[in-house]
Formats: C-alpha cells, sequence, structure tokens
C-alpha cells in the first residue's frame, strides 16, 4: 500500500492539509503526517514514494483531487530535485518536512542524536569551544557568538533561585526565546512544528556544555500547533531518555517545560522575556547584569534564538570546520531566510550568508504573487529598513546588511510591490512600537506616540521641512535614548523609508 | 441576546482556586495562574484577581499590572468565534488593511456576524506570512484570507454548534 506524506504544519493546514488528509484516509490510503518542506505556495503538498524510493509530490492539493488511486493535480516530480530546494544548503530543516516531527525512530533514522553522541564523548570545555569554532552568532537578530554567551554560563557557578534560602537548590537554565514575533518570520515555528527533537537535542548538548539543569522554551500564544507538537515531543524525548535524568545512557540530567507567551511582542526581548517567564509584566531589564550571569529567577541563564539552538546539533554532529567553512568571513555557517508578503514563491530559504537580497526575493522567490513590480523590501521583521528595488544587491550577512543600513533581524523578507504606501509603513512602525512598548523608558513610550503624530502632519502638508526635521531629531533621540531594541531600532523602518521613498511623504503626490 | 461560547466553563471561584493551588508553587506563578483561569473560563473577572493574589501573596495591583499588560488576556467572557486579523507588515503587503475593511463592513451589515466574533480584534504576526493575509477564526489559522472566506467559515462553526 502506497503511505502518503501531508503536512502538518500549521501554514500547510491553513490551505487545507488537513481535509487532504482525512481525504486521503477515508479512500483508504494510509498517510504519515510531516512538517513541511518551506515551499509554502506549493501547500498543501504531498507526495510518496516512487518506485526507486524517492519522494515524488503534487502540489496544491485539494480533497476533490483525491481518488482511491491516488491524487490528481498539478505533479512536480522528485520533491529534492526541485529547484527551490536543490538549491539550498540545509543544515535546520535538514529533516523537516521529511520526518514525521513526532516519531523517535525517523528521527534517529535521519541523522538524529548524533550531535548529543558527539557532544557526549567530549567534555564540556570541548563542546562549548566546538560552538564558539563554528562561529555561530545568534540568529534572533542581536548576532552575538553563541559559544563565547555558552563559555560565560559554564564558567559561572550556579545559583538558588532569588529570594529561595541559602541552602535551597542551585540551577543554571538553558532558556529559548521563541518568541517569534517578527512580521515575516515563520521559521522557529516550523522548526518546532516539524523537528522539535532537533530542539530539545540542542538544548541537551548546550546543558551538558554549561551545566544546566533546566530548560525553558518561551513560545508564543500565537502559535498553538508549535505548543502542542513542543510538548508532545517533550513528552517522547523523556520515554526515550533523551530528556530527564541518565540522558543516552549518561550522568547527564535535564528537563525542558514549555512556557507559552501572552500576545506580547517586546517579550522577544530577552530581558522582559526572562521578566514574562518569572510572571510579571514584559518590562525590559536594565543589562548589567548580564543574563549569562544573573538571569532567569537571578540563575546563570544561556539565552538563545530556536534557530540558533537548532543549528547545534548539526555543528556537532558535522564539525565546527565544516559549518564555518560556510557564508563569509564574519556570518558563518548557514541561515533560515523567510520569504513572506507579496511573494509569488514564499517560504524557507536555508544556505549560506552571503547570498543577495536580490537572488533570494527573484531567484527563489520569483517576484510579487501581484505580477507588479517590487518597490520595496522590508528586512529582519518590523523593525527593519525598508530596501528599495535597486539597493537589492547587498549580501546577506549582519555586516554587510548594518553597512546598507538594515540589519538581518530573524532573517524574514518581506516583499512590497509599487503599491505600497510608504509613508503609511513608517507610520505603523511608530504605532506598531506605541502599541507594543512595555513602557520603562521614555524614548520609546512616548517618542513613538509623538511620532505617529508628526509623521501625521508631515502627510497633511503641514509645515512639512520643519516636522520632517522633527521626525529625524525625535528617531536620533529613541535610537539612542532607548534601553533596548524596541524603541532603539523603530527609527529603522521609519528613516529607511523617509530617506528611500521621499516622495511618498509628499502631500501632493502621497499615495495615502 | 449574548451567545456565550460553549468552549468555556461558567465562573466559579471554587473551580478557581482548584486550578491555580498547584500552580502557585511554581516559581513566577502570577501569569500561569491567569492563564490557567482564562483557559478554563475563557476570561478573568475581577473576583479571580483578588484570589491569585491570596494565593500566589502579591498585591492585588501586582496581579492587575500583569493582567493587563498582556494583549492576550482579558476580563470579559470572548465572543462564541472570535476572529482575528493579521495586522503586520507581511499581510499588509498584501492587502490586509483592505481585508480588515471589507470585514468590518460586512461587521457592521450583519449584526449578528458582528456578535458572533466579536467583530475583529487585531494580532501582530500569525506566523503564516508566506499565504498572507492571514487570520484566525475560532482559533484555527487561515491562510489567504478573504472576507468571504471569514464568513462562510464563521457560519459554518455557527451552524455546527447551534
Amino acid at each position: 500500500m502506497t503511505v502518503w506524506f501531508v503536512p502538518r504544519d500549521s501554514a500547510a493546514r491553513s490551505v487545507g492539509a488537513d481535509e487532504v488528509a482525512a481525504a486521503l484516509t477515508a479512500q483508504g490510503h494510509s498517510v504519515v503526517r510531516t512538517g513541511s518542506r518551506g515551499m509554502l505556495w506549493m501547500e498543501p503538498l504531498v507526495e510518496c514514494l516512487d518506485d526507486d524510493g524517492a519522494r515524488i509530490g503534487w502540489r496544491n492539493v485539494r480533497t476533490a483531487d483525491v481518488t482511491a488511486d491516488g491524487v490528481n493535480a498539478s505533479f512536480v516530480g522528485v520533491v529534492e530535485d526541485l529547484d527551490f530546494l536543490a538549491r539550498q544548503d540545509r543544515w535546520i530543516f535538514q529533516r523537516v518536512g521529511i520526518t514525521d516531527p513526532v516519531d523517535p525512530e525517523d528521527y534517529l533514522a535521519h541523522g538524529g542524536m548524533a550531535g548529543l553522541r558527539t557532544a557526549l564523548a567530549m567534555s564540556p570545555a570541548e563542546v562549548v569551544e566546538t560552538v564558539v569554532e563554528s562561529g555561530l552568532r545568534g540568529r534572533g537578530g542581536a548576532g552575538f557568538p553563541a559559544g563565547i554567551k555558552w563559555r560565560t554560563v559554564a564558567q559561572t557557578p550556579a545559583r538558588a533561585h532569588t529570594g529561595d534560602p541559602a541552602n535551597a537548590p542551585v540551577h543554571k537554565y538553558i532558556c529559548i526565546n521563541a518568541d517569534e514575533g517578527d512580521s515575516g518570520t515563520f521559521a522557529d515555528r516550523m522548526v518546532m512544528e516539524g523537528d522539535p527533537f532537533e530542539l530539545l537535542e540542542g538544548m541537551a548538548i548546550a546543558a551538558y556544555a554549561v551545566g544546566a539543569d533546566r530548560g525553558i522554551v518561551y513560545l508564543r500564544s500565537e502559535y498553538p500547533d508549535a505548543i502542542a507538537t513542543l510538548n508532545q515531543a517533550i513528552e517522547v524525548a523523556r520515554a526515550n531518555g533523551w530528556l530527564g535524568t541518565a540522558i543516552l545512557g549518561s550522568e547527564l540530567a535535564f528537563d525542558v517545560e514549555v512556557r507559552v507567551g501572552a500576545g506580547s511582542y517586546v517579550c522577544g526581548e530577552e530581558t522582559a522575556m526572562l521578566e514574562s517567564i518569572e510572571g510579571r509584566r514584559g518590562m525590559v531589564r536594565v543589562k548589567p547584569p548580564l543574563p549569562a550571569i544573573e538571569g532567569l529567577f537571578g540563575t546563570p541563564t544561556v539565552i538563545n534564538n530556536v534557530l540558533t539552538m537548532a543549528s547545534v546539533p548539526s555543528i556537532l554532529a558535522r564539525g565546527a570546520a565544516a559549518y564555518a567553512a560556510l557564508g563569509t568571513e564574519k556570518s558563518q555557517g548557514t541561515q533560515v531566510f523567510q520569504l513572506a508578503g507579496n511573494i509569488a514563491q514564499g517560504g524557507i530559504v536555508e544556505c549560506a550568508f552571503g547570498i543577495s537580497a536580490r537572488e533570494l526575493v527573484f531567484d527563489f522567490g520569483a517576484g510579487t504573487r501581484s505580477g507588479r513590480p517590487v518597490r520595496a523590501v522590508q528586512i529582519g521583521g518590523p523593525l527593519g529598513a525598508y530596501l528599495p528595488a535597486d539597493k537589492l544587491d547587498v549580501a546577506m550577512g549582519y555586516e554587510t546588511l548594518a553597512e546598507a543600513g538594515g540589519m538581518i533581524g530573524h532573517g524574514g523578507l518581506v516583499v512590497f510591490d509599487d503599491t505600497v504606501d510608504m509613508a503609511a509603513q513608517a507610520r505603523f512602525a511608530m504605532e506598531f512600537c506605541a502599541e507594543e512598548s512595555c513602557g520603562k523608558c521614555t524614548p520609546c513610550r512616548i517618542g513613538s506616540v509623538r511620532g505617529v503624530e508628526v509623521i501625521d502632519r508631515i502627510r497633511q502638508g503641514e509645515d512639512a521641512e520643519a516636522n520632517g526635521e522633527l521626525l529625524r531629531d525625535l528617531c536620533e533621540v529613541m535610537t539612542d535614548g532607548s534601553l533596548c531594541a524596541m524603541g532603539g531600532l523603530t527609527p529603522m523602518p521609519v528613516l529607511s523609508a523617509l530617506d528611500n521613498f521621499p516622495e511618498d511623504f509628499a502631500p501632493s503626490t502621497g499615495r495615502g | 441576546m449574548t451567545i456565550t461560547s460553549p468552549a468555556f466553563a461558567a465562573w466559579s471561584l471554587e473551580e478557581a482556586r482548584v486550578i491555580i493551588a498547584p500552580i502557585a508553587n511554581e516559581p513566577g506563578p502570577v501569569l500561569l495562574c491567569l492563564q490557567a483561569v482564562q483557559e478554563r473560563f475563557g476570561y478573568v473577572p475581577a473576583d479571580a484577581v483578588q484570589l491569585i493574589a491570596e494565593t500566589c501573596n502579591v498585591s492585588r495591583a501586582d496581579v492587575h499590572g500583569v493582567l493587563t499588560f498582556y494583549a492576550d488576556l482579558r476580563t470579559t467572557p470572548p465572543p462564541p468565534v472570535p476572529v482575528r486579523l493579521c495586522a503586520a507588515e507581511a499581510c499588509q503587503a498584501v492587502g490586509g488593511r483592505e481585508l480588515k475593511r471589507e470585514w468590518e463592513a460586512r461587521c457592521s451589515q450583519s449584526p449578528d456576524l458582528a456578535e458572533a466574533t466579536g467583530g475583529d480584534e487585531p494580532v501582530f504576526c500569525l506566523g503564516n506570512c508566506a499565504l498572507a493575509p492571514a487570520a484566525t477564526v475560532g482559533g484555527a489559522l487561515m491562510g489567504r484570507a478573504t472576507a468571504a472566506a471569514l464568513e462562510s467559515r464563521v457560519r459554518s462553526i455557527l451552524g455546527e454548534t447551534s
């Protein structure tokens, strides 16, 4: 009997994957639910094995296309030979879309646990140095070298929770920031829904390396499928000796729990996240102390993004040198780019740093979904810059994008066609900041409200020149005076819109 | 007529006490308690604030502060089939703003639709940015959403539950 592979990823489900899976079952077919390949414009993409054992697929399958003989929809051939996939170099996403995300046998059969086994054969310090040598940097946006952070936590003694009695048990934490709130990003979600064991394996490696006993994944409430899948994976991992005591028969004891967010963007900022996990308002903390020294409940804490931690098992399994050889001098390894917004072929592109934004948008993404010319691409989330179509040759990397006046953020690219009103986008950036500011510092809390007002005055033609100057002044105060990236980077989309698309701010030609 | 969601239990102080008792011993329990109450009853009534404050040994102001900080937490019962439209950039790029206007127009034409869905509660990013505009209807994610598809989904859920 043919086995059919149908994604259970929430993006695939949002366009009917569940119904297709049910139709296949109703016709007597056997169905395995997998993650998504990340070619989201093809979803639901349904696959089966051909006579040679290769996975072949049909795209945009509807329930009406399902028959007792199989699927009668647009055939795409061997899925891994599709240009979009064949041109990628998948490390983090190596199993996503291929395996059943909560089947431990499938995980092992596709290379799972090789990283943790390698790590356990080394000393903890050697594991830390391997991560340092790999050049892995934080994929949440800040780009801090992961290995250096681990080294600090490894060298800091475990401590009791703040407020606990002196003889209370001491801890270190591995904390995963899965509060993926940036518009245009969904890679964390797809890893947690498509290969959650990889994240858990990375966390166990980190726990071994730094001497941590507890792990927490702070996962946003907007991702109910990811919450359910990760919780299920944690249960399976415990049952298989991948979490808990004596992990893989070693002396490592480490367990993980999921903490669900509550609809606050700023809780993606690491110190606000710690406050939220501690049950309080998500107010940003002043640094120092660094979380690596005094983090969750006052204990030394590794805080890494999902993609950072999910990179670790492959780095251990395949070697730091192989990873570091990819990318550019200062941006090593692979990045998971996410193509979103007005894009014909939206989805996941994991490849080495250094690829240009133009290649991503046009070669992989095939331009806009509307068929109109690309006018702007916002790179790196709501706090990232809007680049015009003629500046897309920039190489994707931490430093190269910074030099171009932008930032790589969490690797999202949101494409806009020529109907976009860039003054409205600039206004939205301020509005979003006003909505989501934690309120602790004045430049962010009040500056964002004033920003909306000033942009409104400019768009209405009210003393445009003086108000333009005022807006720049305000942006400078927010950039230099805010406590965290929320207020500090909101000026980036605003000023990039103003600098690259000044014509949209003129009231006579404004498009809004 | 007020339609209430069948997914949640009617508020009960006694039941709330039972629900939060084990959580109150966790480190940093206040947000967990609020989330647990909302998961069971659909919202956090004023009585729950007092209860959580007493159980966790913090002030009512502390609990109120947490309750009002987070967009997810609500102090009134939710509509039966909440509709949430993504208001963020990737969805704006493919007509998110227009979808919101169209949806609001439908809700103002059909008061029963507005009452059943609560109109629209905006959300910033549902992680479905390659299949935008994204929305949720009764918690289920919808890609490439249109106002017609939203209404049809809402009506089919209402038909199933009535």
